[in-house]
């Protein structure tokens, strides 16, 4: 019983690793992109597609990838390409993707797919409680992967410390000659690829269908994960988990006839990334997670 | 650059004017052809006609509706408007644009449309399932509680577990009749068994809907009903291997082995009699202007509620709630009949009394049978 | 390979010229869609830009829907000029909507004659409290301001919608979350216009926006205060040279655009809705975001600004109306038209040039391939 429960948090807490994990590279590199929740619909609307065309959900899987990827990279053309504010940019791209993710999505709604297989792990999936954790999908598997890569390249690589370094000083990045637009492009292009795979997750996954505006405001949850992970790959997950554990919570209480009101239950994940946020501004420079120039506009000098 | 620049800016200005001049033409020529054009029906809808639940059923009342007429009526929908001052803004619009009569399909509506109502006296309103009417708005609904009757029915006849999950959008009087309903056929064939509800906070979550079906599965129901709108919650059933039941429209598709049967929302017919009456000229909004009941309030009696082919079960199942069904819609079966418990003990309905459609719509407490308190 | 380099000095044509050129280039873009898409791409571009504009009562809609926008829209540019980026106007506009709420649902019956007044302060003051939060966090530990905004707003969507749903839920409801209707004193009525009347749902509300739009570029542009702010944002370093303090400045925009904020959502449910609801906003808080950088973070450009936010949300409902044009293609074309109103920003602020000399290495790279 609890374990079933324990596995309905992990796989709820999957998407928002995916993306939450893709923004974060991408904050970190100094650029703040607000549409993610835009990216996760074209990803998820992609996803479907593509796994009802191929009959196969892994290339539901890369083509849920590659529209965030593409849907990204119109951001990255406009906010570095053109210098436009990020915010707005942002915002503007969750517009168009809500739209086009449904405009692509008409003829696929009614349908139904295979999703993804969960693949047990022999012997280990036995093992009481913790054989939840072998139980998963592939793309579960792929997304404690690729938070284990994203954390030891952003800290452990050149490569890592070249992003870290064009987020918080753009103009330093620059003058030792590093290209801080391409850096941060492909960032967004790596945010945008995650977030899409985040979005393919739902329909591979969690509800084998395409419903337009179907993330329900996902992509924005995993914005405030970032915050609270106060941009640490690892912590990601832990804050995927404690997000989607309370919104298992409300659901399990309920059915247990708790009376805990649903409303404040939401909040605490809300607060708890401000308490968070303040802890991290409090602390010593070193240790400030937020990148120096998130959401800066940064222009080559000449 | 800028001389080019000004020269495209001109060439459009241009063409827009020459275009809107075209236009402006052309309706005065449609204007004088009104007389014969047919009536024109529009429909406001919550979300888009392909969610499968709510409004696909309303959708397809408006084909069988336009089928029904052919060239006599034209009828127009607008999707995905928002409840609240969107809606009015929309219906006005529907008005504007020559519709006579106007369904809009969700109780967020409600006030919209009564407000809107006052404004144009000669077209006439329909507001589907709220309470409030005017002198040209009616309001209009289905007894959608009679199909979960049945469905407690078949659910209690099945459990194995005995413990049924129920997901709920809202705490509104709609969604608790249907809760007590199924709680009421539940407990007229097992004693033990009983309901979880859960909350979602929404009509339309897929994600949500199927985390919350997850749930209830943990917890150990292997029967699963909604009251939200997709088509989740049965794929999430099916996975797991539990049954279910469909939602406002036949979902075996989703689940072709959890959906027992579905209860869908029938609109053809109430439009068709609506409309019939317009064009008759007997059309009127009922009785007063704060009554319950739509101007038709009917369910299984005259097929405004369908359930499809029962699925998934022996055949003493399917036969017994094959004679629920029929008694419901011959009224030889009442669903809310005195002795009736609340699920604190205490007595809402003496022995041989039966609810009223007033008390039907004051119901702020679960049947026995139902587990937890109502929310506020 | 494409550089930007500021221009010096922006010419008016330029200011003019470009939103136009960008939104016929939209509707270049649009028709194409519209036309792949089988529909008649004229009638669509019609019944988006001009058909809204051709009954008075639409002119009125339209001013309607503008309204909240212009009100956020202002507050948002005094922010933005002090380099200050509050996105959460969106959760300080549903405080505001409470603060007015509570003042309409119990002030007591012989207070009544107060109660517009007390209801617009009620409302700027929840606005201003719950932007207070980031501007105390921002001011005393460096906090960024941008996700405490934003995180409050999903806070603030979460307490309307248990008040709704319990200390302020209309006993009479059936169950149903809404609050009970405000009394007449607390409604804002139609605007009555000299010779032409009313024109469709045009309220007095729409006063309220003009007037703050204009004294917002007064104090902008000619007030000690907005050169403060103004300075603020351009040269940090300037500013605290000539002793302004950050501080201030950080709290003032931001309690002044959640204040304003506050007040488009006591104008709102004031003027169009009558009640508390769950949601009450469809995102005017968000959309004004867009709307201050389509005005350039100018005041008095934020009502022309939201009027074409508003044209294309009205627009898209006439093309659905009228054509049958699903809302989700509408979307599409609202979602290009913004990055092309984006992307004009950009031509009318910097000097586009393509960079010669790394397109003429890539070329030669590929020579030397070949």
């Amino acid at each position: 019983m609890y374990d079933d429960l324990l596995l309905t948090v992990l796989l709820t807490s999957v998407p928002l690793i995916l993306a939450a994990t893709g923004e974060l590279v991408v904050e970190r590199s100094g650029v703040l992109n607000l549409g993610v929740e835009g990216m996760m619909l074209m990803g998820a609307v992609a996803g479907f597609g593509v796994t009802s065309l191929s009959a196969s959900p892994y290339f539901g899987m890369l083509g849920g990838a590659t529209a965030g990827a593409v849907t990204a990279a119109l951001f990255g053309f406009f906010v570095l390409g053109l210098a436009t504010n990020q915010v707005a940019t942002g915002l503007a791209l969750t517009i168009f993707g809500t739209g086009l993710s449904g405009l692509i999505g008409a003829p696929l709604v009614g349908q139904a797919i295979d999703g993804l297989p969960a693949f047990i792990v022999p012997v280990l999936s036995d093992i009481p409680v913790v054989g939840v954790l072998f139980s998963l999908d592939v793309l579960a598997y792929v997304s404690i992967g690729l938070v284990a890569s994203t954390s030891f390249v952003l800290f452990r690589t050149r490569l890592g410390l070249v992003i870290r370094a064009v987020g918080d000083n753009a103009t330093s990045a620059h003058a030792l000659g590093y290209s801080v637009l391409k850096v941060r492009f492909y960032a967004v292009i790596f945010g945008g690829m995650m977030a899409g795979l985040s979005g393919a997750y739902l329909p591979l996954v969690l509800t084998p269908h395409w419903a337009e505006g179907m993330t329900a405001g996902r992509g924005w949850i995993a914005l405030a994960l970032v915050v609270f992970a106060s941009w640490q790959p690892w912590r990601v997950v832990g804050g995927a988990v404690l997000f989607g554990g309370v919104t298992i919570m409300q659901l399990a209480g309920q059915a247990r006839g708790w009376s805990v009101s649903p409303q404040f239950l939401s909040m605490l994940p809300y607060l708890a990334t401000i308490i968070v946020l303040v802890a991290m501004s409090r602390g010593g420079r070193a240790e400030r997670g937020a990148p120096a120039q998130l959401g800066r506009i940064f222009l080559p000098p000449r | 650059m800028q001389k080019i620049i000004g020269f495209i800016a001109l060439i459009g200005i241009a063409i827009g004017i020459a275009w809107w001049s075209m236009k402006s033409q052309d309706e005065a020529q449609q204007a004088d052809a009104v007389s014969s054009d047919p009536l024109k029906v529009g429909f406001v809808y919550l979300t888009n006609p392909g969610d499968h639940g709510w409004t696909y059923a309303h959708e397809v009342g408006r084909q069988d509706l336009q089928a029904h007429f052919g060239d006599k009526i034209e009828t127009n929908f607008v999707e995905n408007v928002a409840e609240g001052p969107d809606a009015a803004r929309v219906i006005r619009e529907l008005v504007e644009q020559g519709n006579e009569v106007i369904f809009t399909t969700s109780f967020g509506y409600m006030d919209p449309t009564l407000k809107v109502s006052k404004e144009f006296p000669n077209v006439k309103f329909h507001h589907i399932t709220g309470y409030k009417r005017s002198e040209n708005m009616a309001t209009g609904n289905i007894r959608f509680y009679e199909g979960r009757y049945v469905q407690g029915v078949v659910a209690g006849l099945m459990t194995k577990t005995n413990k049924i999950g129920y997901l709920g959008a809202f705490p509104i009087p709609e969604v608790i009749q249907g809760i007590n309903a199924f709680a009421s056929g539940l407990r007229s064939v097992n004693k033990e068994a009983s309901i979880s509800v859960v909350w979602v906070n929404s009509w339309y979550d897929p994600v949500k809907e199927s985390d919350a079906a997850k749930v209830l599965i943990a917890e150990g129901a292997d029967m699963l009903a909604q009251h939200t709108d997709s088509p989740a919650m049965l794929q999430t059933a099916e996975k797991a291997g539990v049954k279910g039941f469909g939602q406002s429209s036949d979902m075996h598709e989703f689940a072709p082995n959890a959906q027992l049967f579905s209860s869908v929302n029938n609109w053809g017919p109430y439009y068709i009699q609506q409309v019939q009456q317009v064009m008759d000229g007997s059309w009127t909004t009922g009785e007063g202007p704060d009554h319950w009941a739509g101007n038709t309030w009917n369910g299984l009696s005259d097929d405004y509620l369908v359930l499809t082919e029962f699925k998934n079960m022996p055949a003493d199942v399917a036969a017994k709630a094959a004679a629920a069904r029929d008694g419901i819609a011959s009224g030889s079966l009442n669903i809310f009949e005195g002795p009736m418990m609340d699920n604190k003990g205490n007595q809402i309905l003496p022995a041989g009394t039966v609810l009223d459609d007033g008390g039907l719509w004051a119901m702020n407490y679960y049947l026995d049978g139902v587990l937890g308190d109502l929310p506020n | 390979m494409i550089r930007l380099s500021p221009r010096q000095n922006v010419s008016p044509n330029h200011l003019l010229l470009v939103p136009v050129l960008s939104v016929l280039l939209s509707i270049c873009l649009g028709g194409m869609i519209f036309a792949a898409l089988g529909y008649n791409a004229l009638e669509a571009l019609y019944q988006f830009f001009v058909a809204p504009l051709l009954r008075p009562d639409q002119i009125g809609n339209l001013f309607v829907k503008a309204c909240p926008l212009i009100i956020i829209g202002t507050g948002l540019v005094f922010c933005y000029r002090a380099n200050i980026w509050n996105i959460g106007a969106e959760g300080q506009l549903i405080f505001g909507a409470l603060g007015a709420g509570w003042i309409a649902l119990y002030l007591p019956e012989s207070w009544h004659f107060m109660m517009l007044p007390l209801m617009i302060l009620g409302g700027m003051i929840g606005g201003a409290l719950l932007a207070a939060v980031p501007a105390f966090l921002k001011t005393r530990f460096q906090t960024n301001e941008i996700l405490v905004s934003l995180m409050l707003t999903y806070v603030a969507g979460l307490v309307i919608d248990w008040l709704v749903r319990g200390p302020w839920r209309d006993p009479l409801s059936f169950g149903f979350p809404l609050t009970p209707y405000y009394p007449d004193a607390a409604l804002i009525g139609k605007l009555s216009l000299p010779v032409i009347g009313k024109l469709g749902q045009l309220h007095w509300g729409i006063l309220i926006a003009v007037g703050i739009s204009a004294l917002g570029w007064f104090i902008l542009s000619l007030t000690l205060a907005g050169f403060r702010v103004r300075v603020s944002g351009d040269a940090p370093r300037a500013a605290r040279f000539a002793g302004f303090s950050p501080t201030i400045v950080t709290f003032s925009v931001l309690l002044v655009s959640g204040a304003l904020a506050g007040l488009a959502g006591m104008v709102e449910v004031s003027a169009n809705i009558g009640q508390l609801q769950p949601h009450i906003s469809f995102g005017y808080g968000f959309t004004a975001i867009i709307v201050a950088f389509l005005a350039r973070l100018n005041p008095a450009a934020v009502i022309l600004a939201a009027l074409i936010v508003a044209l294309s949300e009205l627009g898209g409902d006439s093309a659905q109306i009228a054509m049958g044009i699903p809302k989700v293609v509408t979307g599409v074309f609202k979602g290009i038209l913004l990055f092309m109103l984006l992307a004009g920003e950009t031509i009318t602020r910097y000097e586009l040039s393509l960079d010669m000399r790394m397109i003429s290495r890539k070329m030669s790279k590929g020579d030397a391939d070949v």
